[in-house]
């Protein structure tokens, strides 16, 4: 601690209390995980399935109720899982507040963003 | 941003080196790692050519020899030579363990010792641990209860309940878990690290102390507990054989077991 403060070491330990929360964020990377091995396996398959396919194809494969409602389920488990996870490397490597703060709030922005755009797109195929 | 490299003034230079005696049997090079605060030098790797001949079989002992006969200015903490008080932890052949418990004839090649890992460094092999200390003492590490003690008995417990504390007991506080986790290195000041997780869950799991959530809710926290990446270099490097990951995946379930 090279901090310039004459604070007792407990103090700056105890600083400002615990955040009280860290299991939701915690319990749901492990979720999402889980929910990915299948629907990675299962994305993975379709798209080599449908490889070399022409436009017409793809559109009509996407507008299968099942295939639709799968990609959505993939593309938002993966979003909220890689949004969380790029989470905890700003929080352990970023150690400027603002630009941690900055930074995090950015990741939220992105990731509601790019969830959207991504099943709003599936929607406009399968629709 | 984590630092990737050395400021200045802490790169390390080549220092002295002290020849072993000439009627030396099998002689052994031990690399120190030697920064005097007193000075304005930088930290530097001093040599000493010992003859494991004439010298008992634990680094320690390799160390106080150096101290005793060669470099009186070599600085370290040591007491009780059987790894039970846990002062003489530091980085030997870049492994974090305890002096007296490491055999000289477990490393091949020179024998490297630098401090604990990415501590501030008081002197030589010294380093600071105020900061670990402070944070052993924010997890309130002694029984805590709301029922007053029975006036004629101590407070029972089970065999099972005892049981659990297996593991947990034997830490001797040397902080070569916390010092050997990358967590740790960067965020420090906030994570509590492995050693301190291991003692904060000893108490957790205490089947007598009254206390169980108050302390869930002190650890609840992206920083304190949450640091924890499962890197496991914790137990992988700790010189009593613990597994201070267990037991900190073990807090982690009883995070989401209580919501």
């Amino acid at each position: 601690m090279t901090d310039n403060t004459m604070k007792t070491h407990l103090a700056r330990v105890r600083g400002l209390g615990s955040a009280k929360e860290g299991s939701h964020h915690w319990w749901m990377q492990r979720l999402t995980a889980i929910a990915l091995i299948p629907l990675t396996v299962w994305f993975a398959i379709s798209i080599i399935g449908i490889v070399g396919a022409d436009h017409a194809a793809v559109v009509n494969w996407f507008s299968s109720p099942v295939i639709s409602i799968f990609m959505i389920l993939f593309v938002s488990t993966m979003v909220y899982h890689s949004t969380l996870g790029v989470q905890v490397v700003i929080e352990d490597y970023i150690h400027k507040e603002r630009w941690k703060f900055g930074l995090l709030i950015a990741l939220k922005f992105l990731g509601i963003t790019l969830g959207v755009v991504a099943v709003f797109s599936i929607l406009k195929l399968a629709l | 941003m984590a630092e990737f490299s050395l400021p200045a003034n802490s790169r390390v230079q080549t220092g002295v080196t002290y020849s072993a005696p000439k009627d030396s049997g099998s002689t052994r090079s031990f690399k120190v790692y030697r920064y005097d605060p007193d000075t304005e030098e930088n930290p530097r790797i001093d040599t000493y050519e010992i003859d494991l001949d004439d010298c008992g079989p634990m680094v320690l002992d390799a160390l106080i020899k150096i101290k005793n006969e060669t470099d009186t200015t070599l600085t370290f903490r040591r007491s009780c030579r059987e790894g039970i008080c846990g002062s003489c932890a530091m980085n030997i052949d870049g492994t974090n363990t305890l002096a007296c418990l490491k055999p000289i004839d477990e490393v091949s090649g020179d024998v490297k010792i630098y401090p604990l890992p990415h501590m501030e460094v008081i002197k030589d092999l010294v380093p600071d641990l105020s900061t670990a200390y402070a944070q052993l003492e924010s997890i309130e590490p002694w029984l805590k209860t709301k029922t007053p003690p029975p006036p004629d008995t101590e407070r029972r417990q089970s065999v099972e309940e005892r049981a659990k504390l297996d593991g947990m007991w034997e830490c001797v506080l040397c902080f070569s878990c916390s010092t050997s986790c990358p967590s740790y290195w960067w965020n420090g000041d906030r994570y509590l690290g492995p050693a301190i997780l291991l003692q904060a869950y000893r108490w957790i799991a205490d089947s007598r102390d009254e206390y169980t959530g108050e302390r869930l809710d002190n650890l609840e926290d992206p920083f304190r507990l949450y640091r924890c990446h499962t890197i496991m270099n914790c137990t992988k490097t700790c010189p009593k054989g613990l597994n201070p990951a267990k037991a900190i995946a073990e807090i982690k379930k009883m995070m989401v077991v209580r919501q």
